[in-house]
């Protein structure tokens, strides 16, 4: 279904009636039991080859991920990161020369306390996790949505990596590999030792959270006005926690169970979320926001059909876990909407799921790569991504800071104050690029300044999305300390660097 | 006049929820003068099963968009989805792939 190389033509057509040939299209022996693109009827045994070999296929072509490197894989229980933990089981358990050669763990945030689930329903869910993870025998870390209340400031601090050449660093590294393999004692070994003695460390420590986080958290998401919103917040939540548990423990990679059916409803949804300028970051194969840990989507070419037939032949376990979406009417959110517009498309036309996504691997970002920003300023406090608001006149974005000004200053002066408003959104990224650190371009904030509220205005430090999401909050100042603390260092920043710019020359001319 | 059938039907992904919970169900389809097919099993499920959100598991005359639908344990669109005539002892199974279930 995902097949980057199938043909755009004809396939818009609808469906005729099902082919009642039921031989297997790849040995034309066995019998089909599914269609996996039109028309492709494969049988049990093919399907599980096609399966297995596009999860190795898709590790290998990107060639990202180093032998012997930490990965922490991110699951949530449901089919696509189940299948991929089942994947990535199977890939180590090879012979070599296919083998997979790198160091997994598994972290699972649990996120009952934001959907509604009961203590007992949550540690049902995380028993029956547990029993899979231990059967894997991987190292695990069970993490708490509740702690992002003593997450530290630094989870948001992109840190940058030194730009690699991925072709040669990579060739190193195997080199680098197969010689410590020979040796009598492989780099696999400590490695795999570690990972034992983190497992036996990590499953007897049951990580808690005080009753009051829990009622933080409850104060939190009853601030949020729309689902919308709500999935958006806890989308971001979750991956700080994620990156934390990865930094702390030492991983370098987070692999992420998102499919193509999944990523081409993230994609059309994003679009109408305003996170236009992250698209390529958001859906692509490897996601370098970070910095220091990368985020893979390996399973971006399964399409949810394919994880669920697989998942069901072949006995890969899974844990039905509700979330904020579960049982809500289809216009309950825009994510929502998004799904379930593309899976009625798709039903009519096969090919939908498939075209959306082939796009998405076309998109690049004009900016700066993400991961050679290191002014934080110039990345969304939130979502990590490059802010993106420093945009034409006439954007979207402008136009409802328009509007904005207008509803809320009525008599007020508004020229300066429009000016004001102006600075901070202009431009980190694209002048900085051209002359340095942002001058008079990326200055401060002076509305907040003048505020002098308790809780910093966050407008400024966040992409277009994000304003949209922390807008449908009633209370700000219910996020999670790290993000108000890391907020108020950055508007410092931000400000001095204003203050400083009156100093230097004005740069703006010329830059652009 | 078609003898009644026993099927054995199962609801996963989450689609179980719209059936309290329970994930298999036998149930014994009544006789009538045509043989059963996927349609009208379906219409039956809506009829005597779905407690709540009848919308979020049928739609149309078949079942909601990305919810898959096995017979047999072979994808039903390789055997005629609602025209598959239905048999006894049958193994019905309806897994639900969206997000939330
Ligand atoms: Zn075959
Ligand atoms: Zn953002």
């Amino acid at each position: 279904m995902c097949q980057v190389d199938e043909e755009y033509n004809g396939h818009l057509e609808k469906i005729s009636l099902p082919t009642l040939s039921k031989k297997c299209v790849k040995c034309k022996d066995g019998t089909a039991v599914l269609i996996i693109r039109v028309g492709d009827a494969f049988c049990r045994d093919c399907f599980k080859e096609y399966f297995i070999h596009k999860f190795r296929a898709m590790l290998g072509k990107n060639r990202v991920i180093f032998p012997g490197e930490k990965v922490l894989l991110a699951v949530s229980g449901g089919p696509a990161s189940s299948s991929m933990l089942s994947q990535v089981q199977e890939g180590l358990s090879r012979d070599a020369p296919k083998k997979l050669r790198f160091v997994p763990g598994i972290v699972f945030v649990d996120e009952g306390g934001a959907c509604g689930l009961s203590v007992e329903e949550r540690q049902r869910a995380i028993a029956q996790l547990e029993s899979i993870f231990r059967e894997k025998g991987f190292p695990y870390h069970v993490v708490h949505l509740e702690q992002v209340f003593s997450l530290p400031g630094s989870v948001l601090e992109a840190v940058s990596s030194a730009p690699e050449q991925p072709g040669s660093s990579y060739k190193a590294a195997v080199d680098q590999f197969i010689q410590n393999s020979r040796g009598e004692h492989g780099l696999m070994e400590p490695s795999v030792e570690d990972a034992e003695s983190g497992f036996a460390q990590l499953s007897t420590q049951d990580p808690t959270y005080p009753t009051e986080h829990r009622l933080a958290l409850e104060r939190l998401l009853a601030s949020v006005r729309t689902l919308t919103a709500k999935e958006d917040l806890l989308q971001t939540l979750r991956q700080h926690l994620i990156l934390h548990t990865a930094r702390v423990h030492g991983y370098t990679k987070v692999m992420m169970g998102d499919s193509c059916s999944r990523l081409a409803v993230k994609l059309l949804s994003s679009i109408s979320l305003g996170r236009g300028a992250s698209l390529a970051t958001d859906t692509g194969f490897s996601d370098t926001r970070y910095g220091d840990v990368v985020i893979v989507r390996p399973m971006r070419d399964y399409s949810s059909k394919e994880i669920a037939f697989y998942n069901r032949m072949f006995n890969v376990p899974s844990v039905f876990i509700p979330g904020l979406d579960t049982k809500t009417p289809e216009k309950a959110s825009i994510q929502r909407l998004t799904e379930s517009f593309v899976t009625k498309l798709q039903a009519d036309f096969p090919s939908t799921v498939s075209t959306i996504y082939r796009t998405s691997e076309k998109l690049h970002s004009a900016r700066t790569p993400q991961s050679a920003i290191t002014d934080l300023t110039s990345k969304c406090l939130l979502c990590m991504c490059a802010i993106d608001t420093n945009t034409e006149e006439a954007s979207a974005f402008n136009a409802i800071l328009v509007s904005e000004r207008l509803s809320q200053s009525g008599l007020r002066e508004t020229a300066p104050h429009t000016q004001a408003q102006a600075l901070p959104t202009e431009s980190p990224g694209q002048c900085c690029s051209s002359g340095g650190q942002g001058q008079g371009c990326g200055s401060g904030d002076c509305c907040s300044s003048a505020q002098s509220s308790v809780t910093p205005d966050l407008k400024g430090l966040l992409c277009y999305s994000c304003r949209l999401t922390i807008k449908d909050m009633t209370a700000v100042e219910t996020l999670p300390q790290y993000i108000m603390t890391e907020a108020e260092k950055r508007q410092r920043r931000l400000r001095m660097k204003m203050e400083i710019s009156e100093f230097l020359l004005d740069d703006e001319e010329s830059g652009e | 006049m078609a003898a009644p059938i026993a099927l054995h039907l199962e609801f996963g992904g989450g689609a179980e929820l719209l059936f309290d919970g329970v994930k298999n169900h036998h149930v014994t389809l009544p006789s009538q003068s045509e043989p059963w097919d996927m349609r009208q099993l379906l219409a039956w499920i809506r009829g005597n099963m779905l407690k709540e959100r009848p919308e979020l598991f049928v739609q149309g005359e078949s079942v909601r968009p990305g919810i898959l639908v096995l017979i047999n344990d072979a994808d039903w669109e390789l055997m005629g989805e609602l025209e598959y005539q239905l048999q006894d002892q049958d193994n019905i199974i309806f897994i639900s792939t969206l997000h939330g279930g």
